[in-house]
């Protein structure tokens, strides 16, 4: 799970790791009265859970309060590679002489926790040649003198003990909340050499939720989040085809094939392991409350699965008014033929390979949009 | 072939690799050899006692079950004991099968570890990874292998399985498949199946972030092995493990034919597509990375899993 901002800054405040004053903010009201307090210049930044939001223009500088409620309309319900800015962070303004970059993450391929600093802050760290990238135990309080040497590379000469500080902060909270990264970029250092914290990326490890009771509480209310408590996986995407299947990589690579075949996928949705009656039901109820889906692609692997079963979840859906868009469904199975039989005189269909599936799942979609636009003449 | 002798030690920590084959089967003269003994950690929950069945069907030699506070109590005929250290003191096993939720995983893994378990298929999906890691750790130390976690384990056509594969899909062979998805695991040994290449091993190093045993040491295993003539690798969006597993292939020069399937390229950057480790950041984890090293390594990528065999065909004739 990938915190907002705010919470993330509000970890750090937990830890002692120094962040601007601020507040949330989800009105203009609230806006108005917290700029008021926060005195001008402000910081306005949104609080979405994507990368590059200077550049997309949700972090602003706000210097003087005519043009605040301006700027902050504009932000508020902005959509920002999909996603909608619901609230925003007020900050005062922060001058600095410095920007450095630093993170602790867990390192995949090295099966360690790992930390990266550059002198160079304030811009993505994969476009930066001058970094220090080292693993490190986070866990056994070995890290003091790796920190150590980083302050040195970081230009820090005798004063590096604030560094060193936060970064032990830093590793502190990775270690006890599980985090699968933590970073500040930039890094902020002051004309007083002190140092600041100006943004905060945090990513928990989802699986260790059950230990952490206190972070749940910045879980949002989305389908994605209900779906996995039903043991499913939903990812909600920009297309109109609903891609429903069991097992991350079947999903996916059915995701691939439709995009080879021109189709746009409205969601991934992985029921898991084994495909029963309930389960696909209840998939088919999460997939009917997106928006914009014209046809379900389901695509169900699993040598034991009873395709019978999969097609009277689908014939219930649709006597129960759950779906209504034609479903076209490779299942691999027994009981085809009893399937076939049932799914008869419903808008479903089932076919004996995905591609075929695709092929008419990616046709009918089409066939729809020119009905929609001749209507629109 | 089989005279490349030893590797490099690229992306590899510890340069002893325990050998899975020897302890899945043992030696043609071992009285138990193909029937070696099996513990199921979590056998009494309903997933765990449905596997038992069904891998037992397929041939897998379960001797003991372990459910904590249930010892004592029999399933199927099985006994049941409380721990895995109960079991040991009863029956001579070296391999388990944990079936345990995810939360319950490391002192499932202590068990079995610390008392002697070499080979140990961890199924169970979210797994914080802090818990993997020490999992690592402790097999490190204990000249142990663990599969997984969040895989659906191993199977050795036509001798036995360790896991919730459906056996149907599988053939007796000389193809390695490994992979880190369990259905397109499934989905291609069929395929490959119907298409003639039977299967020596297929084995699921799982879909998590951090995998147990990993994809180079599943190549050190078979690269000298005179029983397996190819190698299928399923892969996915997420890390940099195929690309390690180019690099070795390229530096040490397997020998053998390799084909693989990545899952994912159309996938959208910085989201969780169901497995936790199936996300790409930057260019970090994609699809096209991993793509392009493969081509560097003359390891041909299946646009489709129906083109797998196709693929594999093509490689061997040439």
């Amino acid at each position: 799970m990938r915190l907002l901002e705010y919470q993330a800054k509000m970890l750090f405040k937990d830890y002692g790791i120094p962040v601007p004053r601020g507040y949330l903010v989800t009105s203009v009201e609230e806006a108005r009265q917290y700029a008021r307090e926060l005195g001008f210049p402000l910081v306005l930044k949104a609080q979405v859970r994507v990368g590059g939001r200077g550049k997309a223009g949700v972090v602003k500088v706000c210097r003087d309060p005519n043009s605040f409620e301006d700027v902050f309309k504009e932000m508020m319900g902005k959509s920002v590679q999909g996603e909608v800015v619901k609230s925003i962070l007020l900050e005062e303004f922060m001058p600095h002489s410095k920007e450095l970059y630093l993170s602790i993450f867990l390192d995949r391929s090295k099966r360690s926790y790992a930390i990266i600093a550059s002198p160079e802050g304030g811009v993505e760290i994969e476009s930066v040649s001058n970094k220090i990238v080292r693993t490190l135990e986070i866990d056994d309080g070995s890290a003091s003198n790796l920190l150590h040497d980083i302050a040195s590379y970081m230009g820090f000469n005798e004063d590096g003990s604030s560094f060193v500080d936060i970064a032990s902060r830093l590793i502190k909270l990775v270690d006890e909340k599980e985090a699968e990264l933590a970073e500040i970029n930039p890094m902020a250092v002051r004309d007083d050499g002190s140092i600041i914290a100006l943004d905060a990326k945090v990513i928990v490890d989802d699986n260790a939720l059950f230990r952490h009771e206190e972070l749940r509480v910045f879980e949002e209310h989305s389908i994605e989040v209900e779906a996995r408590r039903s043991g499913f996986s939903l990812v909600e995407l920009d297309g109109n085809i609903a891609v429903v299947g069991n097992g991350a990589g079947l999903v996916m690579s059915t995701m691939d094939m439709l995009s080879d075949a021109n189709g746009r996928a409205a969601c991934f949705l992985d029921v898991g392991g084994s495909a029963t009656l309930e389960n696909i039901y209840k998939a088919l109820t999460l997939v009917s409350r997106l928006n914009n889906v014209k046809a379900i692609l389901v695509n169900l692997y699993g040598g034991i699965v009873d395709t019978s079963i999969v097609a009277k979840a689908i014939v219930n859906a649709y006597n129960d008014n759950i779906i209504r868009v034609p479903v076209f469904a490779r299942i691999a199975g027994r009981n085809a033929d009893i399937a076939r039989d049932m799914l008869k005189g419903t808008k479903a269909a089932m076919f004996e390979s995905v591609e075929e599936a695709i092929d008419n799942a990616v046709r009918a979609v089409k066939d729809t949009n020119n009905d929609n636009s001749r209507i629109g003449e | 072939m089989g005279n490349s002798g030893s590797s490099s030690s690229v992306g590899l920590e510890a340069k002893q690799i325990v050998d899975i084959f020897k302890i899945l089967q043992g030696n043609p003269s071992d009285n138990d050899y193909n029937r070696k003994p099996v513990i199921v950690q979590g056998m009494t929950g309903k997933f765990g006692s449905l596997h038992t069945r069904l891998m037992r069907e397929y041939g897998t030699n379960i001797v003991a079950g372990v459910t904590p506070g249930k010892g004592g109590q029999e399933f199927d005929g099985i006994p049941v004991y409380d721990s895995v250290k109960d079991a040991l003191k009863e029956h001579k096993a070296e391999i388990s099968v944990v079936f345990v939720p995810a939360q319950f995983f490391l002192n499932a893994a202590i068990d079995a570890l610390t008392n002697g378990i070499r080979l140990m298929v961890a199924i169970p999906e979210h797994v914080p990874v802090r818990d993997t890691l020490k999992c690592i750790k402790l097999a490190r130390e204990r000249s142990a292998v663990v599969v997984g976690p969040n895989t659906p384990g191993i199977i050795v056509p036509g001798v036995m399985k360790l896991g919730i594969m459906p056996a149907q899909p599988f053939s007796k062979g000389r193809t390695v498949v490994i992979s880190r998805s369990g259905t397109l695991m499934y989905e291609i040994s069929h395929r490959l199946t119907l298409a003639g290449f039977g299967q020596r091993l297929c084995l699921g190093i799982g879909g998590d972030p951090v995998n147990c045993l990993t994809l180079i040491e599943c190549f050190e295993l078979i690269r000298d092995r005179d029983d397996v003539d190819s190698v299928v690798v399923v892969g996915e969006i997420g890390g940099s493990a195929e690309e390690q597993l180019a690099e070795y292939i390229i530096s040490t020069e397997f020998k053998k034919p390799v084909v693989a399937y990545i899952a994912g390229r159309s996938a959208p950057k910085e989201k969780r597509m169901g497995h936790a480790g199936a996300i790409v950041y930057g260019t970090y984890g994609s699809a096209e990375s991993k793509v392009s090293m493969f081509a560097k390594a003359d390891v041909p990528v299946a646009k489709r899993p129906a083109e797998v065999p196709i693929l594999l065909e093509k490689k061997i004739r040439r």
